[in-house]
């Protein structure tokens, strides 16, 4: 019955029936429990990635080898607060509960969560859990704040009135978990005593009723509550400091990431060209050589350079994200999405798009309206992620001049930069807008949002989170980017052309495979400015923007005019400012990701809505190159 | 007997009940929002709309269309508690 290959359809398991072998392990809890501190300490970190940053909106699962039982699995849930799903993420939770998840195996015991300085409400979810029969173990979480600011419960009697072990843990300072392998040994395999009165399901009235009178019976007394994130926000959502400090901080990421990101990346740039250096001597020069370093390497390290700048842009998300602030940015973002017809929640994946659109993609699972959900999706590709920062950093170090302004405070780089995150923001809304008041017009649901006490972010946490993101950068530059890079190599040095005197050449790179495939193309993007080099590129970089970067390195590197030339140069020589200032317009509005495309089909069921999307986006971005092109041609005679 | 909107920011109401649809009403009572509980108008958001409550020692934005379906009778004054008058402002 738990077995983990195909879950069996759901029968709720009678009393006393119990799973003969101990495999799988649940963490429930509602949110802010501290379900996923607990998580990392049992699991001892190693867990599978299948961890998106941001709110958790997905199961994950990690063996338990913090707690020396690695031989268990164990699942991490979305916070809930009933087993009435509200939301698409709860409704993940609900669904890995009763063992309905496709691929995640039915849990043979709970281990159920809960924060001990608001238990009386939080008991409520206590009730549905219990009523599900598995070996339950209840533990209170943040016992060292109840204790420091004088609250109290009675373990004994709340273990006697739930029928099942109780026990007051403090995940964040790991104290009290031994509690959890004790409870995994002695009661794992037998479903605890159920002759438990449990009140009308369902029924928020009866089930609070009853939890205020099993925390009255404990003798709970609730600690007075902190006072700290209160008094941050009487800043932070201040009627004037509070939408000037978003617009500051928003700025000053971006500032950041430009000015000390640069540098960061030129000097990791110098020392990835000086490791191919050191390895040319080794290879026999010819093809080899050619294919290794002028193909490959030149490709793959053009867009490994920028790992510096993503990884700041990452760090800073993550610290929005992991000190609570988001939910206030959602607040103070709501008048303006009502505006669209959406509401704050939706803000909160927009703002975790300009990492990646991925996991924001996935975060719209907190929103329940179904088609705010759909409009959210639709729109979320148009904010800048950090794959879109490589072309862009590009192109502007290649055609916008280094001028500052304010004494050194504001670029004209920035400025630029911040030009098209805004081109981003105005497409996003713009459609949200047309979506909402056309095809996915609904009722407004309730904008119910619970603002989180500000914790400090953990740098272990960042830390795991910046090794996940460059993990997938690097994997991606030694897949997908290799592979592209070999193949246009390939395609630049074909067909060989017999020269005089019968020795075997490459040909001339306009009369090469891709020479004559890009001049095939190249009519049809010429309006736009661009010549078949930068087609190319944009062919390529439908499977992901960065690869355009790495193109453009393997294609100038290829060719003999441009080939001693810096990348910079080499675009700046070929290329004109209309049609540069047209591609990095295309970029702001192109759906060029096919990791965003599959997610969205995922997430919507069906690949209508990504092709949709993907259409409208071409036409969108072709239309914008195609005017900004004209008009800088206009105006530069 | 007034409403939740009615509150000023640092008054509080004592909840006498939720006109609002069953899945909304279910979802707001899990989170505190409960009859005879005590609800604190903490402050609103910069624009005006949404206004934060406190309500069980946590923090919840709702709309003024929310709030004016939820109906309250007022706290008795001694009940108040300072710490929270103080923290608005």
């Amino acid at each position: 019955m738990s077995s983990c290959c195909t879950p069996p359809p759901f029968e709720p398991p009678a009393a006393g029936e119990s799973p003969s072998v101990l495999k799988t392990v649940v963490l429930i809890g509602p949110p802010n429990s501290g379900k996923s501190t607990l998580f990392n300490k049992l699991t001892g970190l190693r867990q599978k990635v299948a961890n998106y940053p941001g709110v958790t909106v997905e199961q994950r699962m990690g063996l338990m080898a913090g707690v020396g039982r690695d031989d268990l699995t164990l699942i991490d849930l979305p916070g809930v607060y009933s087993l009435t799903p509200y939301s698409e993420d709860a409704r993940v939770a609900v669904n890995v509960l009763q063992g309905k998840m496709p691929g995640t195996p039915k849990p043979d015991a709970v281990l159920l969560v809960l924060d001990s300085l608001h238990l009386t409400r939080q008991l409520m979810l206590a009730a549905p859990v219990l009523a599900l029969g598995l070996p339950t173990l209840v533990l209170l979480n943040m016992s060292d704040l109840m204790e420091s600011r004088g609250g109290q419960v009675d373990v004994l009697k709340l273990a006697r009135e739930l029928g099942t072990p109780v026990a007051q843990i403090s995940a964040t300072h790991g104290t009290g978990l031994d509690s959890v392998p004790l409870f995994l040994n002695r009661h794992g395999a037998h479903a605890t005593n159920q002759r438990l009165t449990l009140p009308v399901l369902g029924n928020a009235a009866s089930t609070h009723t009853w939890a205020a009178q099993v925390s009255r019976r404990t003798g709970y007394h609730a600690p007075l509550s902190a006072q700290s994130s209160r008094k941050i926000d009487n800043i932070l959502l201040h009627r004037i400091w509070g939408p000037l400090l978003f617009l500051i901080v928003v700025v000053a990421v971006f500032e950041v990431v430009f000015s000390i990101g640069q540098p960061l990346s030129d000097g990791f740039g110098d020392l990835l060209a000086r490791a191919g250096d050191l390895v040319r001597p080794l290879l026999p020069a010819g093809w080899l050589q050619s294919l290794v370093l002028d193909g490959a390497w030149k490709g793959i390290s053009s867009v490994l350079v920028f790992l510096p700048q993503i990884l700041l842009l990452f760090l800073f998300i993550g610290i929005l994200e992991d000190s609570g602030y988001l939910a206030r940015a959602a607040l103070i973002a709501d008048r303006v999405m009502r505006s669209i017809g959406l509401n704050g929640k939706a803000f909160i994946p927009l703002l975790s798009a300009y990492a990646c659109a991925v996991p924001a993609i996935m975060a719209t699972r907190t929103i329940e309206n179904k088609r705010d959900r759909l409009a959210t999706i639709l729109v979320t590709p148009f904010m800048t992620c950090s794959a879109r920062l490589p072309v862009y950093m590009l192109l502007i170090a290649a055609f916008v001049p280094n001028i500052v302004y304010l004494h050194g405070f504001l670029g004209l780089r920035t400025l630029v930069m911040l030009g098209l995150y805004l081109a981003g923001f105005v497409a996003a809304f713009t459609t949200a807008r047309l979506l909402k008041s056309s095809v996915l017009k609904s009722s407004e649901t309730p904008f119910i949002l619970e603002l989180p006490q500000y914790r400090m972010p953990t740098v272990r946490a960042l830390a795991m989170r910046l090794v996940d993101r460059a993990s997938i950068f690097l994997r991606q530059a030694g897949t997908v980017i290799l592979c592209v890079t070999l193949a246009l190599w390939v395609l630049a040095h074909l067909p060989v052309a017999r020269v005089q005197g019968g020795a075997l050449a490459a040909p001339e790179l306009a009369e090469s495979l891709i020479g004559r495939l890009g001049h095939f193309i190249e009519p049809a993007i010429a309006p736009l400015g661009f010549n078949w080099k930068i087609g190319i590129g944009l062919l390529s970089s439908v499977l992901a923007r960065e690869v355009m970067v790495s193109t453009m390195g393997t294609l100038y590197g290829a060719d003999p005019d441009t080939q001693a030339m810096h990348l910079q140069s080499a675009l700046h020589h070929d290329m004109t400012l209309g049609g540069a200032l047209a591609l990095m317009i295309f970029f702001a509005f192109a759906m060029q990701c096919t990791s965003t495309m599959a997610v969205v089909r995922r997430e919507t069921n069906s690949w209508k809505w990504p092709a949709i999307q993907f259409l409208y986006m071409l036409v969108l971005a072709y239309g914008a190159a195609f005017v900004v092109n004209h008009v800088v041609l206009a105006i530069l005679g | 007997m007034s409403v939740l909107s009615e509150l000023r920011v640092g008054e509080s109401g004592v909840l006498v009940a939720l006109d609002l649809p069953e899945s909304v009403q279910n979802h707001l009572m899990h989170m505190g929002f409960v009859p005879d509980a005590r609800v604190t108008a903490l402050r609103r958001a910069p624009a005006g709309d949404p206004t934060v409550y406190c309500v069980d020692g946590l923090e919840i934005a709702l709309r003024h269309e929310t709030a004016e379906a939820i109906r309250v009778r007022p706290a008795a004054q001694s009940e108040e508690v300072p710490e929270l008058v103080e923290a608005t402002r």
